[in-house]
């Protein structure tokens, strides 16, 4: 067992767990929070994506002592239904969701992509989306999102 | 304002117990005289919820305090919108605004057992109940203002939930004046029939479709917002006071027992203990990083029993030559033994579908705690939580009245998955070790262990006479039952918790027909069932996934309506046409055809030259009411093998639409999940168990390789019932892919799925 001060969503919070336990455990249960997800464990699909320092990391395979003092962002601190994150704003517009397990992978991956990249084409979009997952199969849907949202970002 | 309540959160609505049964607690207190005359004259209102049964209109609907309706279903959404549209029709019944109806779905605590999400039914009966539930809570109400206004029923009327006369409202009383705050206590026509077949009318007709103002509009979901901004919990969130976490222990080999159990392996987890009946085994640790490394860490001992499996590469033939466990047919038309006979050219093939995994998008979760009073509560993903209260009930040997199911969203449901398993798994843990447990399985179980949709080979054969007509049609299929664990989770023998303590075991016989209405003079259908290569605790054990058996059955048949089409040098679209006889059926294939800008020609397109080729293909198949006509369009890298379906137009008719929007959306969702189960989804084994065990060895389709298009036709038909849409479109889409590779490639490919591997090896 350590001890480590995380800095999630712009507060700290002061654990004591296994140093290889990986963050995605550390967000759920130590933190608290409903989001991120357990999707593989095994940094195949994106269910467990949060920002570290503003890049998107699948924290299920990222140990809690490689965070250090690095900033972690989850879609809960992307946004909040006051001020939402326009990918938030568009998922809502959009219907995206079938379950939501997946949400996420596409929306944290989206967000650090459109911040680097204005204007994207729809392949582009795709591209930077490719691997993750989504089950239900709403990817035309997220597609529509992402466009949306990169809209709004100008 | 939330529309659907999540369970989790249902407290807050002061759930109290009382008697045995839930009553929703607002209490409105209600004058002796108003008792009186309603108690007596209508027996029609009570301050107490009458018990939760299927005849009580109570079970169904409530008019709280403040005029807001909540409507009590015993389905749920799987994420489709269902609620919203049973929402419109609650709304639409009882003359309120749709803003005021509050849906609460699959909550055992609330609401009779309406059969989950089952066989896209939601609207078909679900909706139906919901419908004449509040029809009739409409008379009622109208009833009752009557008597207080001392009008006749006959005069009144209802506007937003007030009742007035219809020709002076200011003679008026609010639903909530009349009912507000208390229960309906009126009996119901129950047809005495459980889960999807309940029905239980009072004795009010349903609104004409012609006034309605609710039903039929786009109306959004608002259980995305939520999930969007992490406000409400998924099952995986529940966290309970002195929770502790478990993970299973499966066998490496499937049907090896264990001979022993070292738990001193784990001795140094905090909390790290084993629980183990027969050969159930799981693992509970204090946190949950700890349950994962005491899964790794246990040495276990187990049999070395004979594989149970086959060489993959011999399934198809394996089923061929299996023995028949059972076999049903259609009642056949006409005589086709002889009709062959008489043909002047047969026409036969052969299709092959390989076993599917559920690969929930996270492995199943559930969270059990058992009071010190005996109750057990269940928060599950189970998409059929009554049947999990009954079987978690059965599992712990205990009363169904002493345990709830509360079903709160998880990983994706498409039928019979994981989560029945682990709610029953989750309930043995936590009665072995007296503390609440939250259990989620590992990625492998979720892809390696969930039940599976079963493979199976499809033989089709049409008989044509010297003029080219069709003169005969003969379709089988065999493989393996859709039912070798049944489709939901009430017995003990259909869960991985009763297979692996040693409860006896009864796999059920079925498979299905395909669904169409070509009329043909001599006709015959049918299907066989082979038995499991392993009878118990199989991860290859076969059940439900989304449209069970409807996408092998159409790839095949579908497939191969096209084939004679080619064979006799006629336009796809047209001898479909000239052998559907519904109606309905035509004017869908129609509708699609001209959507979609059909040139008519025979196939396959002979013109193209080149690597990269494009070719369309329709399919067409209808699903207990609701019909689906699809027209595919693909471009082939010959050279590669990849297949890129470009563009779908998707014809789709089931009968009233209620929610356009949503409609729009489900058959989105199903397109791209049943081109997953097209072009990638095989699950794959060895003699020893299933080795597709994540998403590198069970891949679907990627963002890069959805269609640009998916164009929808709906055809709306307002004065027949709606049926279901939640799996429809997934049955033709394999179908119009084949057909449209063939039109490209002029090669027939007869064996899902279409991998690039499998295209660029048919065709060199
Ligand atoms: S859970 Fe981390 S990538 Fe799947
Ligand atoms: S919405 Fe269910 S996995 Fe994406």
């Amino acid at each position: 067992m350590a001890k480590f001060t995380l800095d999630v969503n712009g507060k700290p919070h002061a654990i004591d767990v296994d140093p290889d336990m990986p963050l995605l455990y550390a967000l759920k249960n130590d933190v608290g929070l409903n989001n991120p997800q357990f999707g593989c464990g095994l940094a195949q699909c994106g269910a467990c994506t949060v920002h570290l320092n503003g890049q998107p990391i699948r924290s299920c395979v990222t140990p809690v002592s490689a965070v250090g003092d690095s900033k972690v962002v989850t879609l809960s601190g992307l946004g909040t239904p006051e001020k939402p994150h326009p990918l938030q704003t568009a998922y809502v517009e959009e219907q995206v969701t079938q379950c939501g397990y997946c949400i996420s992978g596409w929306i944290m991956t989206a967000a650090a992509f459109l911040r680097d990249n204005k204007k994207p084409s729809d392949a582009q979009i795709k591209q930077a989306l490719q691997g993750i997952k989504c089950r239900c199969g709403t990817h035309v849907n997220i597609l529509r999102a992402v466009k949306r949202a990169a809209t709004m970002m100008g | 304002m939330t529309k659907m309540e999540k369970p989790a959160n249902f407290s807050r609505r002061s759930l109290l117990k009382a008697g045995g049964a839930f009553v929703v607690s607002i209490g409105m207190p209600i004058g002796a005289e108003t008792l009186l005359s309603i108690n007596t004259a209508f027996a029609q209102a009570t301050a107490t919820r009458p018990p939760l049964v299927p005849n009580q209109l109570s079970s169904y609907v409530a008019v709280n305090a403040d005029g807001t309706v909540s409507a009590f279903f015993g389905k749920m959404d799987m994420g489709q919108g269902l609620y919203v549209s049973i929402g419109q029709m609650v709304a639409e019944e009882l003359d309120v605004a749709f803003e005021k109806v509050t849906v609460f779905m699959a909550d055992t605590r609330t609401s009779v057992n309406q059969g989950g999400a089952s066989g896209s039914t939601g609207l078909q009966m679900g909706g139906r109940q919901m419908r004449a539930a509040s029809a009739e809570a409409r008379r009622v109400l109208i009833e009752m203002a009557a008597q207080k206004l001392n009008l006749p029923a006959e005069q009144l009327t209802v506007t937003d939930g007030v009742v007035h006369a219809k020709a002076d409202a200011s003679k008026r009383a609010s639903y909530a004046e009349l009912i507000g705050g208390r229960h309906f206590n009126v009996e119901l026509e129950w047809n005495k029939q459980m889960g999807n077949a309940l029905y239980a009318p009072g004795k009010a007709q349903p609104k004409n479709y012609k006034d309605y103002k609710i039903v039929g509009k786009p109306i959004k979901r608002v259980d995305v917002a939520p999930k969007a901004f992490c406000t409400e919990p998924f099952v995986t969130d529940i966290k309970l006071p002195g929770m502790v976490h478990a993970r299973m222990v499966r066998p490496p080999v499937a049907g090896a027992t264990i001979v022993s159990v070292d738990e001193s392996s784990i001795k140094n987890i905090p909390g790290g203990r084993v629980v183990r009946d027969n050969n159930f085994l799981a693992v509970v640790a204090d946190n949950e990083w700890d349950a994962v490394k005491a899964l790794r860490q246990l040495k276990v001992q187990w049999s070395n029993s004979q594989p149970p499996f086959i060489d993959q590469a011999t399934l198809y033939g394996h089923i061929r030559k299996a023995p028949v466990r059972h076999r049903e047919e259609m009642k056949p038309v006409g005589n086709v033994d002889e009709a062959f006979k008489s043909a002047a050219r047969v026409i036969e093939a052969d299709y092959e579908w390989p076993f599917q995994s559920h690969a929930c998008m996270g492995p199943a979760c559930a969270v059990v705690e058992i009071a010190s009073n005996g109750h057990v509560t269940c928060w599950s993903g189970s998409q059929k939580p009554h049947f999990l209260r009954d079987g978690i009930a059965r599992t712990l040997g205990v009363k169904a009245e002493t345990v709830d199911c509360i079903w709160v969203v998880g990983p994706g449901s498409y039928g019979r998955n994981d989560a029945d398993d682990c709610g029953n798994d989750c309930a043995v843990i936590a009665k072995a070790v007296g503390r609440p447990v939250r259990l989620q399985y590992m990625r492998d179980e979720g892809t390696g262990w969930d039940p599976k949709g079963p493979a199976s080979i499809h033989r089709a054969r049409a008989a044509i006479d010297a003029n080219g007509q069709v003169i005969a049609y003969d379709f089988l299929s065999k493989g393996f039952s859709r039912i070798d664990v049944n489709t939901n989770g009430s017995q003990p023998r259909d869960t991985l918790a009763g297979h692996f303590r040693g409860v006896e075991l009864r796999s059920g016989n079925n498979f299905g027909l395909p669904s169409e209405s070509y009329a043909f003079a001599n006709k015959r259908m049918a299907w066989e069932t082979i038995p499991p290569f392993l009878e118990r605790a199989s991860p290859l054990r076969s059940a439900h996934l989304r449209d069970p058996v409807g996408p092998q059955i159409h790839f095949a048949s579908e497939s191969f309506m096209d084939e004679v089409a080619a064979a006799l040098a006629i336009d796809p679209i047209e001898l479909r046409l000239r052998h559907v006889k519904d109606p309905r059926d035509i004017a869908l294939l129609k509708a699609a055809a001209q959507k979609s800008g059909w040139q008519s020609r025979p196939s396959p397109r002979k013109d193209q030259t080149g690597s990269t080729v494009s070719g369309r293909g329709v399919a067409y198949a209808t699903r207990n009411g609701t019909r689906v006509a699809i027209v595919a369009e693909v471009d082939v890298d010959r050279s590669t093998g990849k297949i890129w379906a470009r563009k779908f137009t998707v014809a789709h008719d089931c009968g009233q639409i209620i929610n356009p929007d949503g409609l729009v959306h489900t058959i989105e969702g199903n397109i791209i999940q049943a081109l997953s189960r097209t072009l990638w989804e095989e699950v794959k084994f060895d003699p020893k168990s299933v080795t597709s065990v994540d998403w590198q060895t069970y891949p679907i389709l990627d963002m890069t390789e959805i269609p640009e298009t998916i164009d929808c036709v709906l055809l709306d038909y307002p004065d027949r019932p709606p049926t279901g849409a939640g799996e429809g479109a997934m049955r033709p889409v394999a179908a119009a892919v084949a057909n449209a590779v063939f039109d490209a490639t002029g090669v027939r490919i007869r064996q899902m799925p279409f991998t690039p591997d499998r295209i660029r090896a048919s065709m060199s």
